[in-house]
């Protein structure tokens, strides 16, 4: 092979290689979004049940699975629901893969930097789960909520559970805001170990990798539920507000206002009769309705 | 586009993680080492009862993705602590490190055994034979004839590996290991910048990469004084 044959064939390559990383980025692709009116494409991560989970039969289930439906035929529009992996949901939604996201996100201001959000459609405070015979665990659920935004009240509850915790190994989910909350409050007492899903941190809970979990108290409750978590319990107060922001909404991108407005007039019917209560009670056996 | 300021900005959490990455890249790779000489050399005797099982464990850990063997090393003997406990050997897979070098390391040496075991088979019969004609014993062969003639023959294929495994190491933060690549994507999660992040990441493994090779292809050329590379 000559050296001018080299030459353009190495630019070939070159080219094809630069296509390639293109179009892995999402690069070059047109927005989906034109035309919300009729149809838009939900992602969730599949992967945090009960919110979004696929079910035995391959398929994805879930409280958000549901309510996604039902603000779809409110809003008249087909709607298709995809999964994808949590960390590349954001950058996803910007660069135009889908329109929507319902993923038990919260509504944040770092978010909103990047991303808009509707109206919160669900609240459900983080919480700690811990062995029942551990010194937190025989605390219990307290059932008290502290908002965050109520600096000394919070800072008091937290102070309490410190020494519980000292030295102890909590799992969190990574690039979550339950992973910024027990940094931020506990990064001093307890060694964090940062996991891709949920489902992987109960499996080390199980297995004794790990002595406590942080998250939401409605997936906590879930994994509970299951017979190798008899001898682990919710323990201590819930927290909300603060960096957990305003509640988990739906999030899209800034320039989709119509799609928002559209979202928002679903959301407020859904909460006015009765449906997100229904479908919280049928999937997180508590009511997880916002306050108006 | 080009954010100087960020790049400056995010280098040295990035660089936070090199330590974890290049331990475990160091532990696996000597582990796997010692393990692919052992295995390379076992294999040339003729002997089924000793070459059947190396065979069958070298085309599972060859013929299956090392993501696959991590979550099994990790999440599928999880599932089997009192097992573990019982033979005394949960404190070694209770910890994400230990499993991580274990995945790695059987992994490379499952591979490194095969380019061992070819660079052996590759030294010629007749330096073999000349040896034994001048009474050296099998042992003494093997340390001064067959060893050193196939290690160097399999320093360029060897690097490859030792490659394969720095961009291996990778997959330690589905694990919860703190890697380069975990705290990239902890940072992308905080940033939403997939492109610079990723590029800095890459840029951190491309030295890390071109250094080894550097210094496996000056070691090369040290030990073949006589076959200067073009």
């Amino acid at each position: 092979m000559s050296a001018y044959e080299r030459g353009t064939h190495m630019k070939i390559h070159r080219l094809a290689a630069v296509a390639a990383i293109f179009g892995m980025l999402g690069f070059g692709q047109t927005t989906f979004a034109q035309d919300a009116s009729k149809a838009i494409t939900i992602a969730t991560e599949g992967a945090y049940a009960p919110w979004n989970f696929t079910n035995a039969d391959g398929k994805l289930d879930g409280l958000e699975i549901d309510l996604a439906n039902d603000l779809c035929a409110r809003m008249k529009v087909e709607c298709t629901i995809i999964a994808q992996d949590w960390e590349g949901l954001i950058p996803s939604l910007k660069v135009g893969k889908f329109d929507v996201i319902m993923a038990g996100m919260f509504i944040t201001p770092k978010r909103l930097e990047t991303i808009d959000f509707t109206q919160p459609y669900a609240v459900d405070p983080g919480s700690f789960a811990v062995a029942k015979d551990s010194e937190l665990g025989k605390l219990g659920l307290s059932g008290e909520k502290f908002n965050l935004d109520d600096e000394a009240a919070s800072m008091a509850a937290i102070e309490k559970l410190k020494p519980l915790l000292k030295g102890k190994i909590v799992g969190v989910q990574a690039a979550t805001t339950m992973l910024e909350f027990v940094k931020k409050y506990f990064g001093d007492t307890v060694e964090i170990r940062e996991y891709k899903t949920t489902e992987q941190h109960d499996l080390d809970l199980a297995a004794g990798r790990i002595d406590a979990l942080f998250a939401q108290q409605t997936a906590l409750a879930t994994t509970l539920a299951k017979p190798e978590f008899a001898d682990y319990t919710i323990a201590g107060p819930g927290f909300v507000g603060g960096l957990f922001g305003l509640g988990t909404g739906a999030g899209l991108r800034k320039e989709d206002t119509k799609l928002k407005e559209m979202l928002n007039k679903a959301i407020d019917e859904a909460i006015a009769d009765g449906t997100i209560k229904r479908i919280s009670e049928k999937w997180v056996k508590t009511d997880v309705t916002p306050v108006k | 586009m080009i954010d100087l300021a960020f790049f400056l900005d995010i280098f040295p959490t990035l660089l936070s993680g090199l330590p974890m990455t290049m331990q475990l890249a160091a532990s696996s790779i000597s582990i796997g080492f010692v393990m692919a000489l052992v295995l390379a050399l076992l294999q040339q005797g003729n002997h089924r009862i000793v070459v059947w099982p190396i065979r069958a464990f070298v085309a599972v850990f060859r013929g299956t993705p090392l993501l696959v063997q991590i979550f099994l090393i990790y999440y599928g003997l999880g599932q089997f602590r009192p097992s573990l406990q019982a033979a005394g050997l949960w404190w070694l897979f209770r910890e994400p490190y230990w499993c991580a070098i274990i995945a790695l390391g059987l992994n490379t040496a499952a591979y490194g055994s095969e380019i061992l075991r070819g660079a052996i088979q590759g030294v010629p019969r007749g330096l073999v034979e000349a040896a034994s004609a001048f009474g050296m014993s099998r042992l003494l062969t093997l340390r001064l004839i067959i060893l050193p003639l196939a290690l160097r023959q399999a320093i360029p294929s060897y690097s490859n590996e030792i490659i394969l495994m720095i961009k291996g190491t990778s997959l330690a933060s589905i694990i919860t290991l703190m890697e380069v690549t975990g705290i990239a994507q902890g940072l992308i999660s905080q940033t939403y910048r997939a492109v610079e992040v990723f590029v800095a990441a890459g840029a951190i493994y491309l030295t890390i990469n071109f250094t080894i090779i550097s210094a496996l292809n000056a070691l090369e050329t040290w030990l073949t004084p006589y076959r200067a590379r073009a």
